[in-house]
């Protein structure tokens, strides 16, 4: 049984694959209605694709990916993707940060 | 003929431990997928660079187009679903080949194969449709870090697309052993992640640069 469970953690189900499928043709519709329906105002919408964005990717992360915190390859995949994140995070974040941030100071002058 | 006798000692390898069932020696075979696994977080790197850049020329139109104008959503939409649907039809392809279930795999590869193709067709004639009505990417630092960023995806789907190729050439002539299954989850993991980056991009770019 425990090794039934750790087999489907590392490669999934049909089952798990169809909920990760499910979930994202959602989490992909709401955001393309919001904006091709034109129904809420600028700043809603983008806070909503933006946080439906990354539950998707999360949503992808787990289904497709099998990251996971429960086998061995599951761990250090998951942490080599977490550390990726942090950089990425530093990295574009910052980036883009300091270059709006000067790009302001510029027109203010 | 070096090739040749080494070609047929991995075959040999390979249906040894197909029949085997459990091996007794160390298996390799999660080592190798976690070092794909760590290429694709470097890749995820080079995506990032360029998401970085596009986040700061996008506003830079040169008295051009904006995403606004160019952007079609619906077409979009459906570029979208067809990459979706193909990640469900890859995980369909690694069920049945974890299961050792040739002809269903290569039907399943094929499908996601179709699908992929499809993607890639339309995002051509996106690009070629976008450079014929003056829309290229020397007009502006909007569409050239706009070119960069879908085009550096579009590419690696393409490249994907050679992959998946190779595999079902492999698939149907060799069989699902050991090694080839190995090589079927680097590329699950290569396939699952650029629909990862795709959702970044329709995102990123096409929805928050459409409204």
């Amino acid at each position: 049984m425990n090794q039934e469970t750790h087999h489907d953690e590392s490669h999934g189900t049909v089952k798990s694959y169809l909920i990760g499928f499910v979930l994202s043709v959602i989490l992909t519709a709401i955001p393309f209605y919001m904006v091709m329906g034109g129904d809420f105002s600028k700043i809603t919408t983008v806070w909503t694709i933006i946080t439906l964005g990354i539950i998707q990717i999360w949503v992808h992360l787990k289904y497709f990916l099998h990251l996971n915190f429960i086998t061995e390859d599951g761990r250090a995949n998951t942490f080599s993707f977490l550390f990726s994140a942090l950089v990425i995070i530093m990295v574009v974040g910052l980036s883009v940060w300091i270059i709006y941030e000067s790009n302001a100071m510029m027109m203010h002058f | 003929m070096s090739t040749l006798s080494a070609d047929l000692a991995s075959t040999k390898v390979d249906a040894a431990s197909t029949h085997d069932g459990h091996d007794d020696h160390h298996d390799t075979s999660g080592d190798t997928v976690f070092g794909f696994w760590l290429y694709l977080m470097t890749d995820c790197l080079l995506f990032a660079s360029f998401f970085a850049t596009y986040a700061v020329l996008f506003m830079n139109t040169a008295g051009g187009v904006s995403g606004k104008d160019i952007f079609e959503l619906d077409f979009v939409a459906v570029e979208t679903a067809a990459l979706l649907l193909s990640s469900i039809t890859f995980g369909f392809a690694m069920i049945a080949a974890q299961g050792q279930k040739k002809a269903l795999t290569l039907t399943w590869l094929l499908v996601t194969f179709c699908l992929g193709a499809v993607f890639i067709a339309m995002e051509i004639y996106e690009f070629h449709h976008l450079i014929v009505n003056g829309h290229g990417p020397q007009t502006s630092a909007f569409l050239s870090s706009f070119f960069a960023l879908v085009g550096l995806h579009g590419l690696h789907v393409t490249a994907g697309l050679i992959w998946m190729t190779i595999m079902m050439i492999e698939v149907a002539r060799r069989g699902l052993g050991k090694a080839t299954v190995t090589r079927l989850s680097c590329l699950s993991l290569f396939w699952h992640f650029l629909d990862i980056v795709w959702i970044c991009v329709f995102t990123v770019v096409y929805l928050m640069g459409a409204m």
